[in-house]
């Protein structure tokens, strides 16, 4: 077996599927995204090349970076809802009543697909006859806000079913890790007269710092490149007031034909995307490693 | 026995390869006419799961035609509808359309026709046979591209238990549409349903206001077309006149987060007194048995009325749904036309009769046995003296955008009327 190994052929022969796939439907995909932006097309007639023209025009483009920071605004709500998801998990993991039941019930979510979640969330914000109006009614707010249609509030009011379709999964990372720590390090804490809390912020996180920061890339970076209940609820609307980037990749690729320009969008997205992976990474960079 | 695991690795990588390049070139080779035969490709978007009735007529037709034409024979395609769309853009890149196949009006085929891809049809078409208005939505600098199959205009349907239950009745103007709508939110109903999520059903209202306000209905399209400026008195007034319905509380709470189904389902569910829609919703008011017989019977509907006297009531918002086009390079030029050219000529009738579709040709409505609300809806369109196409389906799909998300700001009032009119107009003269 080691011989077959060590054979630059079969190495070659067992790794070249999974490239070939990868430089298949990732790669080639990328450079040719890149390489449309630099095009004026309309996803019919001829390509006609115009250099840095598209990139250029996204630069500057007003409704671009609305919906860039609507982007960023959405990475950051999603940042902050991991340390909801930790204390959920820490709770979880210190073997409380249920534990099981609960985390499958977290968990739900996730099985769902996006659009399912999008409608039930879309019947809950309903203005008239949706749950959560109906409850405000109830307890006498008068004028509860339209919630998906009010330009002011629509894009929080996504972020909310957004950060209830993740919890399980989260949750389930943490879950997972922190019944990794070695259950005599807990009790040692313990009978040194650890207060469940130091417990959790002194050793639980710490031990786990590593599955955090990778979560934090996870959400960050999937916050950034968001679509599908954006598109269902919104539609980025109204009037671009949920609008994110990849969002507005697909409306001016797909329904204003605008393929070269949205491919430039798609690219800018990347590098973005790419940009900001490297600055997490800078800042939660740390020398030691924390062993058991 | 290291050979021999070395060799079944080897046998699935050729096999994975195989199964990869199996994927890339399924579709491709045509063009097979045998002998004097000639073969026609004909593309649809009415498959026979979802569009059962379509699909049966169409086949119907292409039946009779290869019957009194022997030596053409028809080669259908059909694919739903986005399948239809992803498959035409992407043959048309490659410059394989069919045949003949299916098209939407205006913006939607400006780069088809651009692109030199679609058959001028002049030679074909009687424009006699059609409605006023569907035929120049097929044309580009005055020739024709396409063959309309569907048409659709748009009504205020209301229900009548309402109205009766309030002492309501159809309005003749705007002033007496406002009185109602005052009326009943006096009484806690919801006036008006609208979804404005989907902006075009907002863009209707704007377009109508537009019509009346004026007086003119060609003031929109010309717009469009840039034979006049978007920041034309009447189109800011109509803008205006949108902010005063949506002041009064005219439409539902909350529109510009509804989608139309979700309007549509108020107005049906009899939350909603009244409701903005187009022909193609006829089945849900006449025919459909899904729907309560007892709503059914409530609908009514009226003509969009008059503003402070001005309009024309016989002039309409609507639109042109799918229609025939023929390729531009295609082997078989006169056989396609012929076929599409008849496919139209008895698609007419059957289409109403069967599946409650207003055909683009004329049809007299007298002699079939039709529904009260679809007779009433024909004899509309005989007298019909202009019909505007919509207006995201006038513009090019980038103005278009930009109109209809300019809609959803100024029924939601971040706008004012004169900026609504500047950013059309600014979108508008961007293209020259």
């Amino acid at each position: 077996m080691n011989k077959i190994m060590s054979n630059k052929w079969i190495i070659f022969l067992y790794t070249f599927p999974a490239l070939f796939l990868i430089g298949v439907l990732i790669v080639v995909p990328l450079i040719l995204s890149g390489y449309f932006g630099l095009m004026d097309w309309d996803g019919i007639s001829a390509m006609e090349f115009i250099g840095l023209e598209n990139y250029m025009v996204a630069l500057q483009d007003a409704k671009f970076w609305e919906s860039a920071f609507h982007s960023f605004l959405l990475a950051l709500f999603s940042a902050l809802s991991l340390i909801l998801y930790l204390i959920v998990a820490l709770i979880l993991a210190s073997k409380i009543k249920g534990a099981n039941l609960l985390r499958k019930i977290y968990l739900i979510p996730m099985l769902l697909s996006s659009v399912a979640i999008a409608q039930l969330w879309i019947k809950v914000y309903n203005p008239t006859n949706g749950m959560l109006n109906s409850v405000l009614i109830f307890f006498g707010v008068e004028n509860p806000p339209n919630w998906l249609a009010d330009p002011d509030i629509a894009l929080y009011a996504i972020f909310i079913p957004i950060i209830w379709q993740y919890a399980g999964f989260y949750i389930l990372i943490y879950y997972a890790a922190l019944k990794n720590i070695p259950q005599s390090l807990i009790e040692a804490a313990k009978i040194d007269g650890a207060s469940p809390v130091q417990i959790a912020m002194k050793m639980k996180i710490p031990l786990i710092m590593n599955v955090i920061k990778v979560t934090i890339v996870l959400s960050v970076v999937g916050s950034l490149k968001y679509f599908d209940l954006i598109y269902v609820m919104t539609g980025g609307g109204p009037n671009g007031a949920s609008e994110v980037m990849a969002s507005y990749m697909y409306k001016l690729a797909f329904e204003s034909y605008d393929f070269g320009y949205g491919s430039a969008i798609g690219f800018l997205l990347l590098i973005i995307t790419l940009i900001v992976t490297i600055i997490i990474r800078k800042l939660t960079a740390t020398k030691e490693e924390i062993q058991y | 026995m290291k050979n021999k695991k070395a060799i079944s690795f080897v046998a699935v990588l050729v096999i994975s390869l195989f199964v990869l390049a199996a994927c890339s070139d399924t579709g491709g080779s045509e063009e097979a006419s045998s002998g004097d035969k000639k073969t026609v490709e004909f593309m649809h978007l009415w498959p026979e799961g979802s569009s059962a009735q379509h699909h049966k007529i169409v086949n119907d037709i292409i039946s009779g035609f290869e019957e009194e034409n022997p030596d053409i024979s028809i080669n259908l395609e059909v694919l739903s509808n986005e399948q239809y769309k992803d498959k035409i853009k992407v043959l048309s890149t490659s410059d394989k359309l069919p045949d003949v196949g299916m098209t939407w009006a205006a913006g939607y085929m400006e780069p088809y026709v651009e692109g030199d891809m679609y058959a001028s049809l002049d030679d074909v078409i009687n424009k006699d046979d059609f409605v006023s208005g569907t035929t120049e939505a097929f044309s580009v600098d005055g020739t024709t591209y396409g063959l309309p199959l569907e048409l659709n205009t748009s009504y205020i349907f209301y229900n009548k238990a309402i109205f009766e239950e309030y002492g309501l009745e159809e309005p003749q103007t705007l002033e007496e549409l406002k009185d109602i709508v005052a009326t009943l939110n006096e009484n806690d109903v919801t006036p008006i349903a609208l979804g404005n999520k989907d902006a075009w059903t907002g863009s209707m209202w704007y377009m109508y206001l537009a019509d009346r306000l004026s007086g003119n209905e060609d003031v929109l399209t010309n717009a469009i077309n840039r034979e006049n400026s978007f920041e034309d008195p009447a189109l800011v007034q109509a803008a205006e006149e949108v902010q005063n319905l949506v002041g009064a509380d005219a439409f539902v709470e909350g529109f510009n987060g509804l989608a139309d189904e979700e309007a549509k389902s108020m107005f049906m569910a009899e939350q909603a007194a009244m409701y903005l829609i187009a022909t193609w919703d006829l089945p849900n008011y006449t025919t459909n048995e899904d729907v309560s017989q007892e709503f059914r019977d409530n609908v009514g509907y009226f003509k969009f009325p008059t503003v402070g006297g001005n309009g024309n009531t016989n002039s309409y918002i609507g639109g042109t749904g799918v229609g025939l086009f023929v390729a531009e390079n295609s082997d078989v030029k006169e056989e396609a036309k012929k076929f599409a050219s008849y496919l139209v000529e008895q698609w007419g009738e059957r289409a109403v009769t069967d599946v409650g579709v207003i055909p683009g040709t004329k049809v007299d409505a007298e002699s079939m046995d039709l529904p009260e609300m679809y007779n009433n809806v024909l004899n509309d369109l005989n007298t019909a003296e202009n019909i505007t196409l919509y207006a995201d389906v006038q513009m090019n799909a980038e103005d278009a955008q930009v109109h209809l998300d300019a809609i959803q700001a100024l029924f939601g009032g971040e706008i004012t009327p004169e900026e609504f009119a500047k950013r059309n107009e600014d979108a508008l003269a961007g293209e020259e």
